[in-house]
């Protein structure tokens, strides 16, 4: 960093925003100085990527100012935060698979010739030439669809450093890197920041925040708590400011459960196409942790056991007796249940209403003489409203309309209304604001009392530590290692989710 | 429109569902009511005399009827191009078929109305095969049976008009019933049994899960790959139904019969407020669509517009009912 001009390149000024007259921004101001990396944490609903939006153009502040260089400015939109040099990294991607890397590099910036047609040649180079920047080694005329995730990330990085970049804003951008390619996307941004580059990161993951920026902004419920230099403070004080109060008080106390009691045991469980075999075994009443980065295979394990999609090989058993599952609908009828972490994709019907949400599964229950009792399912349907406090109007408005935590306790009561034995909760969290967490966390231990074993998928540490008994941590579509008690911690887990610290130096 | 901000409460006060009317939630209904009237007044007095209106029902009854299944294809995500082809196919068939019995067998005409639907609905099950066992694209599936089923009766008629030898087959097209016309009567039927089917059993709820977003239906246990292919089967056996009222009222089939039928289901279901995305729709608009068209094209002749316009007309309303949805949604 230089610290000779070490001045502010970008400055947030008492920035307020509502959406019909709720606050979600309150006042804060932050300065983005010139060359540094700045950490930007806070709980989901905090306000990060409503403050995102406004830098970039996106939304207009209801009050407050921003000031660039020195100069107020207006950023009406997001081509007006592009000219000014500011631009976003996505957390999803906005590549298109069927065009070249450099094509997509230019897209919407082509280059032209005298005759106005595209000159590929100019764009070529600079494409190598940013790429270079980034000291990536990538074929421009590569097609994106071939690529790695982390090698479209730096296309997407390319992408938003054309046009003389002079501020970056990265979105959660490690959420699915391996370890290896985490510690390469920092060095390129180590990289950017000696160029000059002022970086904006934001992210959940205290750790990379401690290891990557210079200061962090941390934001409660709209508010900026405090901008803390990273050297000055530790993880779980970034956590505390962030929360707000101690974390563990988030989780009910952990439970007890039988070692011995087995509902269900899976042993070497093979994908299709992939050689490893996996082995777990859960007990009754127990909350069962599966821990690892995005990709190790946990959600394609479990999507094999519920066979939505195919397994190679492998034998299972519940409650003792082998079964064989070879259809989703089977696996239901085995009293199983699988909550995909892709709720919108895979999870809920938005266009439905609350009612035929919860019963789509169970809709047989609901059917005599061949006619759906609606009454029937209308009344149950206010049951589950009422129970797992579920904000509606009416149940019979579409759900599209109702926010991610009302979304998943609907999508949550689908699955009880099968009346399971075994439910697996796939990020069961994901998007959703901390007092809608807790609801699921206490749901959770709830479901457990009565006899039901679940199984829980989370890239969140503090919730395999805070709800789990047992923890199995998986590496490469192959499980690590099983923890128990004291043994589950962040350590730990790390330790059998990357492999050892210093392989990755080893790995290329 | 007049109570926003009021919560919906459905069973303490019985006249809920009127205050909680809003004419923006009824596009097709509003439309077809000033369509209606639009009618009477280009129309009068002809319009409303009931000659008329039963003439406009049994001309809309044929395609009315594919177009209720096309209904269900459509929700569920899908679409089939081949019901005209299918049309002129079934019919052909159920023709050379009732030519088999003597020409004044009453029960050759039950067994051919039997075939007629059998044959129909076999020749949707073969699109519903395409379109999921072979994973063919829907559009791409049924545009290649189209051209298959009109190439075969083709080849069977040798080009040729098929007539019938049987005396009697003409009275099931051609009859009325209480003063409406047999194919009237079928209509009516088929959109009752149809519309119960998907309001309130569990197939047609899967239909809309399937069509609105398939891989949460898959995620949720339901046999998406059936729920796909019987809407083609109904399909099928509503082009059959067709296919019997249209060859017995001519007493013949020309092997280039009911082209575009597929066009006018289409446009029924459309105009009906059933989405082209899937998901969404609904049997009575398919109704009021259907009747729509009748309409327009009943009023142009009355008004004594160039026939060659009426098509136009026909295409305006088609894209102004979906503009209106359209608008409506955001």
């Amino acid at each position: 960093m230089n610290t000779q001009r070490s001045d502010v390149l970008f400055a947030i000024r008492n920035v307020s925003k509502e959406f019909s007259k709720v606050r979600v921004l309150n006042s804060v101001s932050i300065n983005l100085r010139r060359g540094e990396i700045l950490g930007l944490i806070g709980e989901n609903g905090a306000g990060k990527s409503t403050l995102m939006k406004i830098i970039s153009g996106i939304y207009q502040p209801t009050s407050g100012t921003l000031v660039y260089d020195g100069k107020e400015v207006d950023i009406p939109d997001y081509i007006t935060a592009k000219s000014l040099g500011i631009s976003i990294v996505p957390q999803e991607f906005n590549l298109i698979n069927t065009l070249k890397v450099y094509e997509n590099i230019f897209l919407g910036n082509e280059m032209r010739g005298p005759h106005g047609l595209l000159s590929k040649k100019m764009m070529r180079d600079e494409a190598r030439r940013q790429l270079s920047r980034l000291r990536t080694k990538l074929d421009v005329d590569a097609l994106v669809s071939d690529l790695s995730v982390a090698q479209k990330q730096m296309v997407e990085i390319s992408k938003a450093l054309l046009l003389n970049a002079r501020i970056l804003i990265m979105d959660e951008p490690t959420t699915t890197l391996t370890g290896y390619e985490v510690s390469v996307l920092f060095n390129v941004m180590k990289e950017l920041r000696r160029q000059g580059v002022s970086i904006l990161f934001i992210s959940h993951k205290l750790k990379e925040v401690k290891s990557i920026c210079d200061r962090v902004a941390i934001l409660r419920d709209g508010e900026l708590i405090s901008v803390e230099i990273v050297d000055l403070i530790d993880e779980a004080e970034m956590a505390r400011k962030m929360i707000g109060r101690d974390f563990t008080q988030v989780f009910p106390p952990k439970r007890d459960t039988d070692e011995t009691d087995e509902v269900l045991r899976v042993d070497h469980l093979k994908l299709a196409g992939l050689s490893t075999a996996n082995s777990f075994r859960l007990n009754r009443g127990e909350i069962l942790g599966f821990a690892g980065l995005v990709g190790s295979g946990r959600t394609e394990l479990f999507e094999a056991l519920m066979r939505l999609r195919p397994g190679d090989s492998g034998e299972i058993y519940i409650k003792g007796k082998k079964v064989v599952i070879r259809s989703p609908q089977e696996a239901v009828n085995y009293k199983l249940g699988y909550i995909s972490e892709d709720r919108q994709g895979k999870g809920i019907v938005s266009d439905f209403t609350i009612s035929q949400n919860i019963t789509l599964i169970a809709l047989a229950r609901y059917v005599s003489h061949l006619l759906i009792n609606k009454r029937a399912e209308i009344e149950k349907s206010e049951e589950y409203v009422k129970a797992f406090n579920i904000i509606a109007a009416s149940p019979k408005m579409a759900l599209r309309f109702f926010s991610g935590g009302n979304q998943q306790k609907v999508y949550l009561a689908r699955w009880v209304e099968t009346e399971p034995e075994i439910l697996i909760f796939d990020e069961p969290t994901r998007g959703i604001d901390v007092n809608a967490k807790k609801e699921i966390y206490e749901f959770i231990h709830h479901l457990c009392d009565n006899g039901i074993s679940c199984i829980v998928i989370s890239s969140e540490m503090e919730e395999i530590i805070g709800l789990c008994s047992r923890v199995y941590v998986m590496r490469e579509g192959k499980i690590q290692g099983v923890l128990k008690g004291k043994q589950i911690d962040e350590e730990h887990i790390m330790f059998l989710a990357t492999g050892i610290k210093g392989r990755i130096e080893d790995e290329q | 429109m007049n109570n926003d901000r009021q919560q919906p409460n459905r069973d303490s006060n019985p006249f809920s569902y009127f205050r909680n009317f809003r004419i923006s939630d009824h596009p097709t209904g509003i439309g077809f009511i000033l369509l209606f009237i639009l009618a009477v007044i280009v129309g009068w007095p002809t319009f409303l005399q009931l000659r008329n209106l039963t003439n406009i029902l049994r001309q809309i009854s044929y395609t009315g009827i594919i177009a209720l299944g096309m209904t269900m294809i459509i929700i569920s995500g899908g679409i089939d191009l081949s019901v005209g082809s299918m049309t002129a196919f079934v019919g052909g068939l159920t023709i050379f078929f009732l030519n088999l019995f003597p020409s004044d067998s009453v029960s050759a005409l039950i067994l051919a109305s039997i075939f007629a639907m059998a044959a129909g609905a076999v020749s949707g099950l073969f699109n519903g095969i395409l379109v999921t066992k072979g994973r063919i694209a829907p559009f791409i599936a049924t545009l290649g049976t189209m051209s298959i089923f009109r190439s075969l009766i083709q080849y069977f008629s040798g080009a040729g008009n098929i007539l019938s030898n049987n005396i009697l087959y003409a009275d099931i097209g051609s009859g009325v019933f209480l003063g409406i016309p047999v194919p009237v009567w079928v209509f009516l039927i088929v959109a009752v049994i149809l519309h119960i089917v998907l309001e309130n059993t569990r197939f047609g709820r899967y239909v809309c899960a399937v069509g609105a977003n398939e891989q949460v239906a898959r995620y949720s246990a339901i046999r998406i790959q059936i729920i796909k292919m019987i809407p083609y089967v109904i399909t099928g056996f509503t082009a059959g139904l067709t296919a019997l009222l249209w060859s017995s009222r001519l007493n013949c089939i020309n092997p280039s019969d009911c082209s575009g039928y597929e066009l006018d289901a289409i446009a029924a279901a459309v105009i009906g407020g059933t989405s082209m995305n899937g998901g969404k729709g609904s049997i009575i608009g398919t109704v009021m669509g259907a009747v729509m068209l009748g309409i327009i094209n009943n009023m142009l002749v009355l008004g004594g517009v160039s026939s060659y316009l009426q098509q136009a007309a026909r295409g305006l309303v088609i894209i102004v009912a979906v503009l209106l949805q359209y608008n409506n949604k955001n």
